[in-house]
């Protein structure tokens, strides 16, 4: 028999049950981040499960279904190169996913090292590390990524690299300035006062303190990811054909037979808005509930 | 004051400029196939490699090659197009009028949005309004602009027979038509600078609606438009302002997919063909250019703010 609880105490519930109220309760305070975590765990299960939920591979060609329209045997229809639609739409979340999660780990990784050293140390190290974050904010974002995507090549990994590059500057400006934040408080004074080294006041003290602004800018970094990915990918810069990337589907023959096919041009369209649509109002729904502070950034 | 400030400001911008002048110059030689190697396949400028190098300078060491163009950028010669053998200066005087008449469109057409929508959504919190507008904008923001552009392309086509890209109109020949033909790809262009500034008005409004002398404002009876428009709009504008700089470089670097999506002649299409062919001058005098007005552009906004708010003083 399970030992009663202490008369005079409700029970404490359990770990599964703790969760599922706190996601209730955020479900029903915001209920546009709800749709998205929705959308966010769809998504998920299609990138990880894509094999079972695909009808067909994302490179099978399909005898005597060349570019026909959404039917029930093709839900989205077929390609000039009569290949399913549904199918590739749901490999395609694999390399969205891929690419936004490698991404954003790398750009936090980056952005977290750059901000709380920066702001931490000081002095001519901040100064010089600032400059260069200024400089390389300067270039708009779709030309500065090009121009890196051509000196490293097509490919995943490079555009993992490229994108990281970019993301992690911006982040690191607001890493910094939560990091100054928490250098004022006086539980850091006090670790310094206690003869605490650089290296346990930064890993100790400085980020879990600042670790509630990364998990935002991770949050809302995906989102971006996910988009400047699919610009990439329809310039000709992003993941080298036959992998499905939504924003390679819609450039090439997707446009070459948009006039023919139209399905061709919708259907990629209609993932990545959704796919973004998620990872923004997710992370709109908790940068409101962990930090409010950072609202407009 | 000011004037010093701005000095201060533009002294400040120095190094940065200077850091960036070395990325530009740095990025496209580190694009692997060179440009000499591209010329040589598609046509026959020199006899062999080594002697178009020469011709080029190509051959001399990186740091001389780039003290050596920045004292030519300096001196406003930005080095000739190793494709059409033209000053780039000038290859970027024929289309930088279309890049900027698009940017300058989708700005105003991004604030011509923006602020009534946010400022209903804001005086008007949790209506039915403010709910369709804020979902309204993260949907701007997630839908990726070359496909909404491609989709404003084939959809009329198919369903009314209408194509609303045709030849590319000059504004010698007709400059209405000109402006005409620019306005579907700034309103594309727009669209996310639309939402991302909506939504920061609206925020800044809600703040400064709580504020004491708001509440002060209305308990004096004065009309809710005047308190929203007057009172509180102006000082929630200050963040606004700022994000519209740095909605600059977004909306330059977004011209890039726009122009190649509805083929107009722009400087964005014009670097990206460089790009491709490795033209190491084109590459290097355009993204100068708009990073020097990105730069001098966040300078003016700062100069701005003493004219929205007369407590900040320089």
């Amino acid at each position: 028999m399970a030992p009663a609880a202490p008369l005079g105490r409700r029970a404490e519930p359990g770990g599964a049950v703790r969760w599922l109220v706190a996601v209730a309760r955020f479900g029903r305070r915001k209920p546009l981040g709800a749709v998205g975590a929705v959308i966010v765990v769809a998504m998920l299960v299609m990138a990880v499960f894509a094999e079972a939920i695909a009808p067909y591979g994302y490179d099978q060609s399909i005898r005597g279904a060349r570019m026909e329209a959404p039917s029930a045997a093709h839900w989205l229809g077929t390609d000039n190169l009569s290949r399913d639609l549904w199918s590739r739409v749901v490999y395609g979340a694999r390399v969205s996913v891929t690419i936004g999660f490698l991404t954003v780990a790398l750009a936090v990784l980056l952005a977290t090292a750059i901000g709380v050293s920066s702001a931490y140390f000081g002095g001519a190290w901040d100064l010089v590390v600032q400059r260069v974050v200024d400089a390389w904010l300067s270039f708009p974002y779709l030309i500065i990524i090009l121009s890196v995507m051509a000196v490293l090549g097509p490919g995943l990994g490079n555009v993992v690299v490229a994108l990281a590059l970019l993301l992690a500057a911006t982040n690191s400006r607001v890493i910094r300035g939560a990091t100054l934040g928490a250098m004022q408080q006086t539980y850091v004074e006090s670790a310094r006062a206690m003869g605490c080294g650089h290296t346990r006041i930064i890993l100790r003290h400085l980020l879990p303190n600042v670790a509630a602004t990364i998990i935002i800018l991770a949050t809302l970094g995906l989102g971006a990811v996910i988009l400047a990915e699919s610009a990439l990918s329809f310039l000709g810069f992003g993941v080298p054909p036959p992998h499905p990337s939504w924003g390679g589907m819609l450039s090439g023959s997707g446009r070459t037979y948009m006039f023919r096919a139209p399905w061709m041009a919708v259907w990629p369209g209609v993932a990545i808005s959704l796919a973004v649509f998620g990872f923004n109002m997710l992370g709109d729904a908790l940068r409101d509930v962990l930090d409010p502070r950072l609202r407009g950034s | 004051m000011l004037r010093r400030y701005v000095v201060k400001r533009l002294l400040v911008a120095i190094p940065s400029l200077l850091i960036a002048s070395l990325i530009v110059f740095a990025l496209p030689r580190l694009i692997p196939g060179d440009a000499v190697q591209l010329m040589l396949a598609e046509k026959a400028y020199a006899k062999d490699i080594a002697e178009l190098r020469a011709k080029l300078g190509l051959d001399r060491p990186l740091h001389v090659q780039y003290v050596d163009w920045l004292g030519h950028v300096v001196r406003g010669d930005l080095g000739e197009s190793l494709w059409t053998r033209r000053p780039v200066l000038e290859e970027i005087g024929q289309r930088l009028p279309v890049t900027l008449t698009l940017a300058v469109f989708a700005l105003t057409f991004a604030l011509a949005i923006a602020l009534p929508v946010g400022v209903i959504s804001a005086a008007r919190q949790d209506s039915l309004a403010d709910f369709f507008a804020r979902s309204t904008a993260i949907l701007g923001l997630s839908v990726p602009n070359f496909w909404l552009a491609t989709l404003l392309i084939v959809m009329p086509a198919i369903w009314w027979g209408w194509r609303p890209v045709g030849d590319f109109v000059d504004i010698g020949v007709d400059p209405l038509g000109y402006l005409r033909q620019l306005l579907l790809p700034a309103a594309v262009l727009g669209i996310a600078a639309s939402a991302a500034l909506m939504r920061l008005t609206r925020g800044m409004l809600l703040e400064v609606l709580r504020q004491d002398y708001v509440r002060t404002a209305w308990a004096k009876g004065l009309a809710e438009r005047a308190i929203v428009l007057k009172h509180a709009l102006r000082n929630a504008i200050i963040p606004v302002v700022t994000l519209l700089g740095t909605q600059l470089p977004q909306i330059i670097g977004g011209t890039v997919v726009i122009e190649t999506v509805f083929g107009l002649p722009g400087m964005s299409r014009f670097l990206f063909d460089a790009i491709n062919q490795r033209d190491y001058p084109v590459i290097q005098g355009v993204n100068l250019l708009v990073v020097s007005t990105v730069v001098l552009v966040n300078l003016a906004i700062d100069a701005v703010y003493a004219v929205l708010d007369p407590r900040i003083r320089y």
